[in-house]
């Protein structure tokens, strides 16, 4: 009787500090889930911004350079390609992450040629509204670098806390999987330099 | 000829003496900048007045400019709890831009819940100045317009060398283009009033002691005529009145408000 109740004693506590690491593991997968969620909203308004300013910069650039309508054109068809990439944020695979980053280095390729056709206009180029323009074009350009890798470090921490030993063996359990890291842009794709 | 070698010698002594003090008290108001491991400034710590609003690393400004900055800005934060931190290096060898807004990020300027910091960060050797924008001033302190206060108001002096003119009309700019859009709700709470609780807890101990001291015997008297209040409440507290006289108050209570930093801004050069 009395090593019986001693047995269910030591099951007791041992059942208490595995329920107790089950909660933690948990929660802490919740919590940096979200904070992998919210970084990736922030990567997401931060391209929607460049997004947004490209029919004014397209508009303005008509008024001095009509004729560079190939450019122009390319520009606004990168664009459409881009807003339409979306991602579901509860479940960020590599695959549509890179699908995703393509349809946005597209956008910044068609940018990038027409910012370069712009130095043709000096006329253009000392326009107020272009200024302006490129000055909120390369802010954007800075935040869409800051919060991709500010989501990457977000990721990061996520990812470690999941494959590490012995969460590794419950992650499947809560349903908590990998999410995918932005890869660093291949040569040519790089953020156009607005720096003229 | 010997006695005016003498003579010169010990003038230039003394000059020279005195000169290395006035640079003393000049870093003595800063802690150096120490980059940690992330390539950053560590964050200074919250002790009284260390974070403040002009990091002048760079020695740019004379100590009253940095004074009349500072005053400046902190009248400003106390009455919208905005936070504008100015900074000034010799030199960034990353994208001065992007170094910025990891700084600024890191050090948590402005307050957490409305993301109002700025922050200017200016590079002597590479002729850059960049103001950074907290998320909550960023649609405000639009890039185009960060871009517009850098080029109308600040580097026309920059390139005649006057640094303090050029920092204190931005800063104008920057607070004219804010104007109205925060309101300081912080609890008041004042390093003085820090400061207070420590000297009236400093007077309880001492009355205590002072209480036990004449219940006990011979003893009593000697630990009033040695370690008497007055005289540690006079020392304490004419100390720390001048250090913070040393600042002229350019230090933002409560410190550092967590805000962050998401890349707005623009950078120029001169």
């Amino acid at each position: 009787m009395k090593k019986s109740l001693g047995i269910l004693g030591v099951i007791l506590v041992i059942g208490f500090f595995l329920y107790q690491f089950f909660v933690g593991f948990y929660n802490t997968g919740v919590e940096y889930q979200e904070n992998a969620k919210t970084a990736w909203s922030k990567v997401e308004s931060a391209y929607q911004r460049r997004a947004d300013l490209i029919p004014n910069l397209v508009n303005t650039v008509k008024g001095y350079a009509a004729h560079e309508k190939g450019t122009l054109e390319a520009v606004i068809k990168a664009r459409a390609s881009a807003t339409q990439t979306k991602i579901d944020p509860t479940n960020i695979t590599p695959e549509q992450l890179a699908k995703f980053q393509q349809a946005q280095q597209g956008l910044s390729g068609a940018l990038g040629r027409l910012l370069v056709t712009v130095e043709k206009y000096p006329d253009l180029k000392a326009d107020k509204n272009f200024l302006e323009l490129q000055s909120q074009l390369e802010g954007t350009e800075n935040r869409i670098k800051v919060e991709r890798d500010r989501y990457n470090e977000a990721v990061n921490k996520f990812n470690k806390h999941i494959k590490k030993f012995p969460g590794n063996l419950l992650a499947g359990m809560f349903g908590f999987k990998d999410m995918a890291r932005f890869q660093s842009d291949k040569g040519a794709e790089k953020a156009p330099k607005v720096q003229f | 000829m010997k006695l005016f070698l003498l003579r010169f010698l010990s003038i230039y002594f003394l000059w020279s003496g005195l000169s290395l003090r006035a640079q003393e008290d000049v870093v003595q108001s800063l802690e150096p900048l120490k980059i940690e491991s992330d390539g950053l400034p560590a964050k200074p710590s919250l002790s009284v007045q260390k974070q403040h609003s002009v990091y002048d690393y760079a020695q740019l400004m004379s100590p009253q400019e940095r004074h009349m900055l500072e005053s400046k800005i902190t009248k400003y934060y106390d009455s919208t709890s905005t936070q504008i931190v100015v900074a000034t290096v010799n030199k960034v060898n990353d994208d001065i831009s992007l170094y910025a807004t990891e700084w600024a990020h890191k050090w948590g300027i402005g307050q957490k819940d409305k993301g109002n910091g700025v922050f200017i960060l200016v590079s002597k050797d590479d002729h850059k100045i960049t103001i950074r924008t907290g998320y909550g001033v960023e649609y405000l302190l639009t890039d185009a317009l960060s871009r517009r206060i850098i080029e109308d108001d600040i580097i026309p002096y920059f390139r005649k060398g006057q640094y303090y003119e050029g920092l204190s009309h931005g800063i104008d700019a920057i607070i004219k283009v804010l104007a109205g859009e925060y309101k300081n709700d912080l609890p008041k709470k004042q390093p003085t009033d820090y400061l207070f609780y420590i000297i009236l807890a400093f007077i309880i101990f001492i009355i205590i002691l002072s209480l036990f001291s004449k219940g006990g015997n011979s003893g009593g008297g000697s630990w009033r005529s040695s370690g008497g209040g007055p005289i540690i409440f006079s020392s304490g507290g004419s100390s720390s009145w001048g250090s913070s006289g040393g600042f002229g108050g350019g230090g933002f209570s409560g410190g550092f408000g967590g805000g962050g930093f998401g890349g707005g801004g623009a950078t120029g050069g001169w």
